[in-house]
């Protein structure tokens, strides 16, 4: 069903280095995790049961209770046919549903651009992090992307205030004036003044934020907490995006304890975030959406798990019809993929195009490229 | 020495390297022009930096697992290698024959592929090709390594083509057919990999080449109107004879080094910015029997090359800004921490090196610059050039001091552009800059307390200069 929502609001978390899915969402009855897990298997009484076959890791208990309510909601199996088992190759293909080619058009800069065709809004998405990720890149849509809130702008080495506003002044001053040097100089001339307005929109997002809710001094904490003071200051964003520091999720060693900090990590940071715009009275707008690029071999490799194709993804929000989708990957060993993966069953972009259909309430079909079945959980 | 001859030099430096301090571009402008061009053009043997000092400063260098290692080793060469215009030429071959580390996931193979850009890139460009066709992360990227006598796998043999070597067209015709790049594909079938050692637990080892005689197509071919049974070695060298392979390798130079071109795809209908100088470039490819150092000895010695209506008509590349930040204000010169966090920069410029979007490469020129892009162009140049303890803004001051007791706002303005570029500034952001320096007062530097006020206000004209849209182009 199309949500009615206004003006809907779509973050995105990507968990960078492939999440371990059956190490997330555990099949703790199936006997044959234990026989694919000797190393990693997670202790059956540390397990939260969420259905009498399957349970949450116990890292990820701030996340319970959205399951209780009814608000989170858990997409099994989720892949895309002839999985690439390359990080890079495979987050390319999530980010621009091109499994055949290489793409260079995000999904979600067609988003931003279809909320916005003639980019009136410079912060229609924003990315929290370094860089243009590919998920957000599209030709001629700009894209805020914020590595610390905080810090955040132009000339921020300068420390003295009204020095940097000084310098902010003249900067203003010398891009304004389209003097006809050339289309190129025009062009940044213009470009640095969108900068401009962007930057100093998104420096009084913290002067709005009033909140006690305390988040992980982490990467993923700083990256959520700026989310939510983005959100809350109500600069028309709809499209918010952040990803875990660089491959994080690529647990070849050492997975147990890893697995289990990042896993910490990413629940409590989303736990703090809903609880934050629960608080501001902001969350009725916000969808959460949060994947992998892949998963992870069945089998663990005595220490950690190498590269995999099926995963788990996870949707969250008032709106969300909380539940299982897709089905749980079969640990049948004739059931598995060429050198022992999960096999996929939902392909990720029904996923998108439930997000994009029903949430965002714009055409999925062209910006997944092809129809694919809404998943229904929204 | 005149303004004329520095501003040359500093161009040439800028254009066939990574710009230089400005006691380097004076001494070069006492060497003399056609002496700095030679000596660019014949690099030494040796590796350019002292990789000693640098392997025991970052072992990790030695041996590139990760990506990032392998793009920092590269930063830290663009910086510190004598022979810059051999080092140019890697970031050159880069953008052209690109492979991406996002697919061929093997971060030590990719890098391999550099250092044999940076080896061979001022060549022969038949030997270029040939180390290309059995380059192990180019055979990976582009899917040769499914290409068999029974099933043939194009992706590699229509790239050479389209992208890499002939291009799509020229003068308003087709240069090759679909026949032809089938022809071409199959002469590469067989051109594969050994077989590759598990991933786990030491990460992936560097791959490499194995011609698999029996999975390779030894049948006749007629390729670009010449029937043999061509491998592809025999294919590489038609390549190399065709006008249209001179006309690609004359536009990819000229589009480096000289001016923006547009993007390969539309070459077929678009004429070059300046076919004179096209021409020449390709006389000297055919002259010299495909050699590149031929082709730049011409290029760089031109008027086409010289004429100041090219001066600062590019827009610097991230690398331009990163490096050419670096080698002005003198900083990591030699090995110290915090390189990584430079050597990241250019990727958050939208330079992801050994990561390139697509087959296609970067589209370069004005598409360089976006919102996000610019930002980080912005802060990390004024950042360098505003940091008054660093040894080439120090240098800076001193020269500036130099121009009088009390310099006017204009002299000092003037000084200061003279010290970045040469460079010049629209009249509109010239008065906006003037009239802020008038605002803060003489610009004396007698006393102790002077001086220091004397350097902050070098440093903050610096840093608002680099904050200009003109300090976008090189």
């Amino acid at each position: 069903m199309v949500s009615t929502v206004k003006d809907p609001v779509l973050a995105v978390i990507s968990l960078s280095g492939g999440n371990d899915g059956l190490n997330t969402v555990i099949p703790y009855n199936d006997p044959r995790y234990r026989d694919y897990r000797p190393a990693l298997g997670v202790p059956e009484e540390q397990i939260i049961p969420i259905t009498d076959q399957l349970g949450l890791h116990p890292a990820l208990a701030p996340l319970k209770k959205y399951w209780d309510e009814g608000h989170l909601a858990i997409i099994q199996g989720i892949g895309y046919p002839n999985g690439s088992l390359s990080h890079f190759r495979s987050m390319d293909i999530w980010a621009t549903c091109e499994p055949d080619e290489l793409g260079i058009t995000g999904w979600l800069g067609s988003v931003i651009h279809d909320v916005d065709p003639t980019g009136e809004n410079v912060l229609t998405g924003v990315n929290f992090g370094r860089g243009l990720p590919r998920s957000l890149a599209k030709e001629g849509v700009p894209v805020a992307s914020v590595g610390n809130l905080a810090s955040y702008g132009l000339l921020t080495d300068i420390g003295a205030d009204a020095q940097r506003t000084e310098a902010l002044d003249l900067f203003g001053r010398m891009y304004a004036p389209a003097i006809g040097q050339g289309a190129v100089d025009d062009y940044i001339r213009r470009t640095g003044m969108e900068a401009l307005k962007g930057a100093d929109i998104l420096s009084t997002a913290p002067g709005m934020y009033r909140s006690e809710i305390e988040y992980p001094s982490t990467a993923m904490g700083g990256y959520l907490r700026d989310m939510a003071q983005v959100h809350n200051a109500g600069f028309g964003t709809r499209v918010l995006f952040t990803t875990a520091p660089y491959n994080i999720f690529d647990t070849h060693a050492n997975q147990a304890v890893g697995h289990s900090n990042l896993l910490q990590d990413v629940s409590v940071s989303i736990d703090s975030f809903m609880a934050d715009i629960r608080q501001l009275g902001k969350s009725d707008n916000v969808t959460l959406f949060c994947y992998s690029e892949f998963g992870r071999r069945a089998m663990d490799n005595g220490s950690g798990t190498d590269h995999g194709t099926g995963g788990v993804a996870f949707a969250l929000g008032e709106h969300v019809k909380g539940g299982l989708y897709g089905e749980y990957p079969s640990l049948e060993p004739g059931k598995l993929e060429d050198g022992g993966n999960l096999q996929h069953n939902v392909d990720f972009r029904r996923a998108y195009t439930s997000l994009l259909d029903n949430w965002m309430g714009l055409d999925a079909k062209a910006i997944v490229g092809g129809n694919y079945e809404d998943l229904g959980f929204i | 020495m005149s303004d004329q001859q520095i501003s040359l030099m500093a161009h040439l430096l800028r254009r066939a390297g990574y710009g230089a301090s400005r006691d380097e571009i004076e001494a070069r402008v006492a060497q003399g022009y056609d002496s700095v061009v030679e000596e660019l053009l014949t690099p030494g043997d040796d590796p350019g930096i002292e990789e000693d000092l640098m392997y025991r400063a970052y072992p990790s260098y030695f041996d590139k697992a990760a990506i990032e290692t392998g793009q920092t080793e590269w930063v830290y060469r663009m910086i510190n290698n004598k022979y810059q215009l051999k080092e140019k030429m890697s970031l050159f071959w880069h953008t052209i024959l690109c492979a991406g580390d996002n697919k061929v996931d093997n971060a030590r193979t990719t890098a391999i592929q550099i250092d044999k850009f940076r080896d061979m890139g001022m060549g022969n460009f038949k030997d270029l090709l040939m180390m290309l066709s059995t380059d192990p992360a180019m055979l990976y990227y582009l899917d040769n390594i499914e290409s068999h006598k029974t099933a043939v796998n194009e992706n590699y043999g229509r790239e050479l083509l389209e992208l890499f070597s002939i291009g799509v067209g020229m003068d308003n015709e087709f240069n090759y057919t679909e026949d032809d790049v089938k022809a071409c594909a199959r002469a590469f079938t067989g051109w594969n990999l050994a077989p590759t050692i598990p991933v786990f637990p030491y990460g992936r080892t560097p791959f490499e080449f194995r011609f698999d005689p029996a999975d390779h197509d030894y049948g006749e071919k007629t390729f670009l109107g010449e029937t043999g049974n061509w491998d592809g070695g025999d294919i590489v060298d038609i390549i190399c004879k065709q006008p249209a392979t001179a006309r690609f390798v004359a536009r990819k130079l000229y589009d480096f080094f000289v001016a923006d071109e547009p993007p390969v795809p539309s070459w077929r209908l678009s004429e070059p910015r300046d076919m004179d100088a096209i021409k020449q470039l390709e006389k000297a490819y055919f002259d010299s029997g495909y050699e590149i150092t031929a082709m730049l000895r011409v290029l760089l010695n031109s008027d086409f090359f010289k004429d100041e209506g090219v001066h600062f008509a590019k827009v610097k590349s991230p690398a331009d800004v990163v490096i050419g930040t670096m080698r002005m204000v003198g900083d990591h010169l030699e090995p110290k921490p915090g390189l990584f966090f430079v050597a990241m920069e250019p990727k958050y410029m939208g330079l992801d090196l050994m990561n390139p979007p697509t087959v296609e490469g970067w589209h370069m020129g004005r598409e360089w610059i976006n919102s996000g892009s610019l930002i980080d162009r912005i802060n990390f140049a004024s950042s360098m050039l505003g940091n008054t303890e660093l040894p080439g803004v120090k240098s800076m001051i001193n020269r500036l001091m130099d121009i009088g007791e009390t310099p006017s706002s204009e002299q000092f303005l003037d000084g200061c552009l003279d010290l970045l570029g040469p460079m010049d500034l629209a009249d509109e952001t010239r008065g906006q800059l003037t009239d802020h320096l008038n605002a803060g007062g003489a610009l004396k530097h007698g006393t102790e307390v002077e001086q220091t006020e004397f350097a902050r206000r070098t440093g903050e004209t610096l840093q608002m200069i680099a904050t200009t849209s003109e300090f976008q182009f090189s």
